[in-house]
């Protein structure tokens, strides 16, 4: 079922290029060594902009907490309904997090603490986004 | 008329020490319109516009004070909808009618300019536009008062809503997510205060051992409270009393999210006029004062909130206001934090630690005796939950409580302070009331 298609802009475009090459990025601190996820125009601990650079990262992470989906106002994703929304943490740095559908994993069915992994999912034609799946 | 962004009336930072104007400034009056569904498009009368001139001219006359006299007036002017449309959109027909709805302006969007136009508000020195939500709106009176920016100072918050499915217009019905919204629309989160608690409750209820559905008898006792609010939308359209098989029988919205976790929208408007304590008692009513008010924007570390931040931002929201009002947990009588989802306002309680209530107590008690004329009167007013998202029913009652006028909702504790907040864990604001003004 379709999802809502991301519209980059000058700040995340360097993302999702990325995204679309099937590798995950996320910015770095280099003052704080911190990672950051949304990309933001500055570090939001030293606010320093310059320190801020991209890195790809390992796409291994854990599910934080679930909620399922039976009543959104999101027109497009209403089809989808019920569908998982997962909170996954990344392994290499736990306070960043994601939102994930858990493809492939039922809703309902979702085991918080999962290990997962990151999948690239075609929303438009050339325009992935980052999802997550639980690793066997 | 000023500008909010010169002015820098906010106390959103730690460690401001007591609030330099606390006890001198007074909320004098309060009016309440009618309480809708929704505006029907065709009743004049009953327009978001009309519904606020109503407001203003009840609290007016409830504090006995002139259109002459008033000096300020804050407005917010953006309907409750924001950016995601719907049901509470502008409404924007064509043609528009005769003066003074002969643009949105006065239907479905209100500001201070309108309102002092219509209302004939000639002596208004403080007008501010871009105003914020209620929660902020007090904080920004009570200090506008105190720094002798106006002296008699109209707060208005009209909240709209037309036919249709809430928010299902606009950027919820756009198949791309612009934005902030590219990092949470494709996966569903449309944003807002629901999927901001969602998560962290479910950690809460892991955490600290619970279920979703012990949330049951804080959400009927909203529905009870709301029933003694002789103004509110249950009370004034017949809505039975909620029950506990109501309840966990009700379909989810985010599972485990329930339809009585939520709200109702309505179309309404509510007034509050804030003056000086030295004005206030030669007014009709008795004063209520302003002992502090506080603001936080605290900022995420990610894309979805937890646990953990949550506790940290209501822990740092509780110590700023008991801070500058000079008091602390056990001081608090009236304790009306907001409710516009059920599941937040076990963060507010146990952040506040009203009545000894620590983390992980909230649900604990829930279950005990939270009704009003009991010894723990949890949300006396009703909350949004209660009486409709008008987001004012806590300031309300608080003011009610105070005064001792809250008639079948009035507390048998003692009411000499009040705390009331619209917010959410992350952004708002609170203020204190006192019977009292030291």
């Amino acid at each position: 079922m379709p999802k809502l298609i991301p519209a980059p802009d000058s700040l995340s475009k360097p993302f999702w290029d990325a995204v679309n090459q099937r590798r995950l990025v996320v910015q770095h601190c280099a003052q704080c060594d911190r990672l950051q996820y949304p990309p933001q125009q500055a570090c939001q601990v030293c606010n320093s902009a310059a320190a801020l650079s991209w890195q790809e990262v390992e796409g291994r992470g854990h599910i934080a907490a679930y909620i399922v989906i039976e009543d959104g106002r999101l027109n497009r994703r209403m089809p989808d309904q019920p569908y998982n929304l997962a909170m996954v943490t990344l392994d290499a740095d736990p306070r960043v997090n994601f939102y994930s559908n858990l493809p492939g994993t039922p809703p309902y069915k979702v085991r918080v603490g999962a290990a997962v992994e990151v999948t690239f999912e075609e929303v438009a034609p050339n325009q992935f986004i980052h999802e997550w799946r639980v690793v066997a | 008329m000023s500008a909010p962004d010169r002015y820098q009336w906010r106390r959103d930072k730690d460690g401001l020490g007591v609030w330099e104007h606390r006890g001198k400034v007074a909320v004098a009056g309060f009016g309440h319109s009618p309480v809708d569904r929704r505006w029907d498009e065709v009743s004049m009368d009953q327009t978001l516009g009309a519904y606020s001139i109503l407001a203003c001219r009840k609290a007016m006359e409830e504090a006995g004070v002139m259109p002459d006299q008033i000096d300020g007036v804050i407005c917010c002017d953006s309907h409750i909808a924001g950016g995601s449309g719907g049901s509470a959109s502008q409404w924007a027909p064509r043609p528009y009618f005769a003066p003074p709805y002969d643009s949105e302006w006065g239907l479905t969007l209100i500001n201070a300019q309108w309102l002092v136009e219509q209302m004939g508000l000639t002596n208004v020195k403080f007008a501010p536009t871009g105003v914020p939500t209620i929660s902020e709106m007090v904080g920004m009176a009570a200090q506008a008062v105190g720094d002798g920016v106006c002296s008699t100072c109209l707060v208005i918050y009209p909240t709209g809503n037309l036919e249709g499915r809430y928010r299902r217009g606009g950027e919820n019905a756009d198949d791309y997510a612009r934005g902030a919204r590219q990092w949470t629309a494709p996966w569903g989160n449309h944003g807002g205060n629901d999927f901001i608690n969602m998560f962290p409750h479910e950690q809460y209820c892991r955490k600290y051992g619970g279920q979703h559905d012990d949330l049951a008898p804080f959400v009927v006792n909203q529905h009870r409270n709301g029933l003694l609010t002789p103004w509110g939308y249950n009370a004034t359209h017949n809505v039975s009393q909620l029950t506990i098989e109501d309840y966990v029988n009700s379909r989810y919205i985010l599972n485990p999210l329930r339809l009585w976790d939520c709200d109702r929208p309505v179309n309404a408007s509510t007034a509050y006029l804030f003056t000086t304590a030295e004005r206030a008692r030669d007014m009709k009513q008795p004063p209520v004062y302003v002992l502090n008010h506080s603001q936080h924007n605290f900022r995420k570390r990610s894309t979805q909130e937890d646990l953990d931040e949550i506790e940290a931002w209501t822990d740092r929201a509780a110590r700023r206001m008991y801070e500058g009002a000079g008091l602390g947990p056990s001081d608090v009588d009236v304790f009306n934090p907001y409710d516009g989802y059920a599941p937040m306002t076990q963060f507010f309680l146990e952040g506040f630690q009203w009545h000894g209530v620590k983390r992980g107590d909230a649900f604990a008690f829930y279950a005990g005796d939270i009704r009003v004329e009991g010894p723990h009167p949890l949300c006396s007013s009703g909350g949004n939950l209660g009486t409709g998202r008008l987001r004012t029913a806590m300031y309300t009652d608080s003011i009610e409580q105070l005064r001792g006028t809250a008639g079948a909702r009035q507390v048998t504790v003692r009411a000499e302070t009040a705390l009331a907040a619209f917010t959410t864990p992350s952004s708002g604001g609170w203020i204190m009331f006192g019977k009292h003004p030291s």
